[in-house]
């Protein structure tokens, strides 16, 4: 992971409209989403998005339906052009881009994965994953080899020459996120790419995406409706709302802080003690000696169910916490079993939106 | 009374209370042509009016009322003059443009009258079987065509074949282009459309109409274009809808990868639309089957010049047995196109 901005939105506006310039001045004035609907039949799709996408991170965009999330991807490859705002990828601004080189960043700097997949039904297995290339012109021998490679690595060898229809919902899948890799682009888009699974086949996927980034360090941003999924992936969350960002950081801190209502009800019903790690709990040490009387070692990214497990639901257990072999601070397993505990219990309701 | 004939036009008093009776009268004294149904009229008694049989006041009636009204067979009159005075100049355009249409029915027709049977049959199993990959479809159709070769139908059958591949073949050639650019454009498609409709619902006789004043009865190209203007509008429309059908998600995938739209339109939205497209090419086959009889009466030959003599020589046999000939075709066409049809939707299976 790099400290470099690979992505970096600006002040993103988009209104679906006859005049969204007109209504944007109003937004710009103070409009609400409700207010603008009602007296100018505009309706504002995302209204001052500020976001930055580090390279080689999983950014996870979180909302729930019409929050303007997948909208929000759209606008990143162009697909939707925005009403006011800059994106820049890697320092250069897209929106300045001819149809040419947006051609070419479509091509060869971004690939997308769908949430319905779609493949060419007409085409093979193979073919179809390797549509990236074979739209830039590489020859069709080359693009099927390049296609088997990424086939064999999302665990579809040997499938190269069914149609996608004879395929499952998660092999079709796999299918897409080989099409996305093989066409070798740095930055990955998948909007809400595991949605259409059933959880187990789901659970798969997430584990096999996050396998992949070990090894490949993409730029990923990943489109989700489930907070689970969303914790599970994402270096970077940015949850969205109604078309505005509420809050977005990192995960572990958006679950201990929650700065919103609708995200303390959000974060209420999630299993913390498998999504918070050691770390985001512990005492750090800043330098202390050591506490004696310590139960064990354990890891720096260890969950907080796996030290349950460990303690055996002793809460006078203490541990220290060990990160690239050197201890970094203690976990007293009452703090733990605090940690627990949503820091305010949904009482407010949050969950009308 | 100052005019011919002594019915009391029933309209006299919208002319008299406006004040136009010496112009009505002027210049014109009783001249205006009589129908059989007038002079019949006039030999008979004399109507009681009253308000039950009011005439409605059609051009006619108001004749009868003033001269120089007109009446409707001067309208009648009036587009055919119009028409013959076009006819020369859109024959300057047409001729040239459609002849060779005549070329290519002349030069099938031959073709397929001087291949002999033992070449041909053969040569349609071989095309049956590649559009359907069905041996039994293949036994089937040569059944047919054995059948009406045997009762001396095979040259006849043949003729209609010959005019209905030219005819289906240059209506996807020109349907399917046609279909895609209106696909592309919502106000081609509105324009496109009320002439689909007419061409639909005009009765294929009137085509053969103005066709006879522009060219001469004796070209193929006569029942040619009558042939295409009716068999052409299903592949057209259904190409269109075919296109616009294209899932959207696969169309926004082929834009995230940077196809082209000449990449997307051939590799996405004609593949995808294909079961589309073949369903259309089905009803166009089966309409250029059913005009090449009627255009028979403009000198088609094949299977339709029997029917015709069967009804005009009312030769019951000869019509009964040729419209069995006709059927069979149909269901020969029909039923490979739809083979072809069913491979592609089962490669294409969502």
């Amino acid at each position: 992971m790099s400290d470099k901005i690979k992505i970096s939105i600006r002040n993103l506006y988009k209104i679906f409209g006859a005049n969204p310039e007109d209504a944007l001045n109003r937004v710009y004035g103070g409009t609400t989403k409700s207010e603008l609907l009602e007296q100018n039949g505009h309706v504002l799709g995302l209204r001052d998005i500020n976001v930055d996408m580090r390279e080689g991170e999983i950014t996870v965009i979180m909302g729930l339906s019409g929050s303007g999330k997948s909208t929000l991807i759209r606008h990143l490859n162009r697909l939707i052009e925005p009403t006011a705002g800059e994106i820049d990828i890697d320092g250069e601004d897209v929106l300045a881009y001819g149809e040419e080189k947006l051609r070419q960043l479509r091509r060869e700097t971004m690939s997308m994965v769908f949430q319905k997949f779609a493949l060419l039904p007409h085409r093979t297995v193979v073919y179809n994953a390797g549509t990236t290339l074979q739209v830039r012109g590489v020859p069709k021998q080359e693009f099927v080899v390049e296609a088997q490679k990424w086939l064999q690595r999302v665990g579809l060898q040997g499938f190269g020459e069914h149609y996608p229809h004879q395929l499952s919902g998660g092999m079709q899948q796999r299918v897409g996120i080989a099409r996305a890799l093989t066409s070798n682009s740095p930055i990955m888009l998948m909007d809400e790419a595991f949605s259409a699974l059933d959880p187990l086949i789901r659970t798969d996927m997430q584990d096999l995406l996050l396998e992949l980034q070990t090894e490949l360090h993409k730029t990923i941003v990943f489109i989700t409706h489930d907070l689970d999924e969303a914790l599970k992936l994402a270096d970077h969350l940015v949850i969205l709302k109604d078309g505005y960002i509420v809050q977005q950081g990192e995960p572990q801190h958006i679950l201990l802080n929650p700065n919103d209502p609708y995200i303390e009800d959000f974060v209420s019903d999630i299993n913390r003690a498998r999504v918070l790690k050691v770390r985001s709990i512990m005492t750090p040490l800043d330098g202390n000696p050591v506490p004696p009387g310590a139960h064990g070692e354990v890891d720096y990214d260890n969950t907080l169910e796996s030290m349950i497990a460990l303690s055996g639901g002793d809460t006078s257990h203490s541990y220290i916490v060990m990160k690239d072999g050197a201890a970094v601070g203690t976990l007293d397993m009452t703090e733990l079993v605090r940690a627990l505990v949503p820091r305010v219990a949904s009482e407010a309701g949050a969950r009308k939106y | 009374m100052s005019w011919g004939y002594f019915v009391v036009a029933t309209y006299d008093f919208v002319f008299d209370g406006l004040g136009l009776r010496d112009w009505c009268d002027a210049g014109n004294t009783g001249s205006a042509t009589m129908s059989m149904a007038d002079l019949l009229a006039q030999s008979g008694a004399r109507e009681v009016s009253s308000i039950w049989n009011l005439p409605f006041p059609s051009l006619d009636e108001l004749n009868k009322a003033c001269a120089q009204i007109v009446q409707t067979r001067d309208v009648t009159k009036g587009v055919e003059n119009g028409f013959l005075a076009m006819k020369d100049a859109l024959r300057f355009v047409l001729d040239p443009l459609t002849q060779p249409l005549s070329w290519i029915l002349e030069s099938t027709l031959s073709l397929f009258e001087v291949t002999p049977w033992w070449i041909m049959l053969p040569l349609l199993m071989v095309v049956v079987y590649f559009a359907s990959k069905s041996m039994r479809l293949v036994a089937f159709v040569i059944a047919c065509l054995a059948f009406l070769a045997f009762i001396d139908h095979y040259d006849y059958a043949m003729q209609t074949l010959a005019i209905i591949f030219v005819c289906a073949f240059l209506c996807v050639l020109l349907g399917v282009p046609i279909g895609i650019a209106m696909s592309r454009s919502d106000r081609l498609q509105r324009m496109t459309i009320p002439v689909l409709d007419m061409l639909q619902t005009l009765p294929p006789f009137v085509y053969l109409i103005p066709l006879i004043f522009l060219f001469s009865v004796t070209e193929p190209k006569l029942y040619g274009i009558a042939i295409i203007l009716y068999a052409i509008v299903p592949v057209i429309r259904l190409t269109d809808l075919g296109i616009r059908l294209v899932d959207k998600d696969v169309i926004e995938a082929a834009d995230s990868f940077g196809m082209t739209s000449r990449q997307k339109l051939f590799g996405v939205q004609i593949p995808l639309a294909l079961p589309n497209i073949m369903a259309g090419v089905n009803q166009t086959i089966m309409m250029s089957l059913a005009m090449v009889v009627i255009a028979s009466l403009v000198s088609a030959p094949g299977l339709g010049v029997l029917v015709l003599r069967g009804i005009r020589n009312l030769e019951l046999g000869v019509g009964l047995i040729s419209g069995l000939g006709i059927v069979l075709l149909a269901i020969i066409l029909d039923r490979v196109t739809k083979a072809a049809l069913d491979r592609v939707n089962a490669a294409q299976k969502h």
